[in-house]
């Protein structure tokens, strides 16, 4: 099940459809990573709304996401984690650390652009 | 028993198709969306040990009965290397394959019942237990 990513101006915006197995999420990284470099992207989002399980390695494969594209000088924000999968990620002792969430899709875009801000 | 899902674990793949029978299993039970969430993601975390560290197993579901409750109950078994201590493996923060080293401890706290017996050169059996409340 490959992710499709969407370019919206100086940004791209990924949006997760269904469950994803390690490739899909590795792929994901990959594609994530080729694209911003393409576009010289500044933000990434990457929604998980549909992600019903957030386990060890999806949150390590997003974490990594967020590290890399950092080093490229862009930022990212993950939106959408459900409350249902955010509890399981704390009982499981899985954290996010220096990755920005969101609520959703909207304050994603305005963490972004205030990011753009702050740093022009 | 008639009943048992069984998932045969042999690629990542699998680790998906099992925690959809976990999902499915525990919704049918009756099960909160938070607890069929729990449950998928032990699913996932033990089927993910079984790729892992064994190569292949598999992942057994059955409904569990109680003297006054249900529940699901996850077996997970694989003929891999095994465990060398047990103990070690259960603390926060271990690892031997250079993963997060969170995987049993987690795994414990997501559930209510936990039982692990691992014969190194063996294999690993891991039976876990959720009810319903």
């Amino acid at each position: 099940m490959e992710v499709p990513i969407l370019k919206q101006g100086r940004y791209l915006i990924a949006t997760i459809q269904a469950a994803l197995s390690d490739e899909d999420l590795l792929h994901l990284r990959r594609a994530l990573l080729e694209r911003v470099i393409q576009f010289r992207s500044r933000g990434v989002i990457v929604d998980v709304t549909a992600l019903d399980v957030m386990d060890s390695f999806a949150t390590r494969t997003l974490r990594d996401i967020t590290y890399m594209i950092r080093l490229r000088g862009a930022d990212t924000v993950i939106v959408g984690i459900q409350p249902e999968v955010a509890f399981a990620m704390v009982q499981l002792g899985l954290t996010l650390e220096g990755v920005a969430t969101a609520l959703d899709l909207e304050e994603g875009l305005a963490h972004l652009e205030r990011r753009a801000r702050s740093s022009s | 028993m008639p009943d048992d899902i069984r998932v045969l674990i042999r690629s990542n793949l699998d680790i998906v198709t099992a925690r959809q029978e976990g999902r499915t299993l525990a919704a049918r039970t009756g099960f909160s969306a938070t607890d069929v969430t729990l449950i998928a993601t032990a699913i996932s975390e033990l089927a993910r040990n079984i790729v892992s560290y064994a190569g292949q197993g598999e992942i057994v579901l059955r409904l569990a009965e109680g003297t006054n409750s249900r529940g699901v109950m996850i077996v997970s078994r694989d003929s891999g290397p095994g465990i060398r201590s047990v103990d070690d493996a259960m603390r926060d923060g271990y690892s031997t394959s250079g993963g997060l080293g969170l995987g049993l401890p987690g795994v414990r706290r997501l559930v209510d019942e936990f039982f692990i017996e691992s014969v190194p050169g063996r294999g690993t059996t891991i039976r876990v237990t959720k009810w319903l409340r």
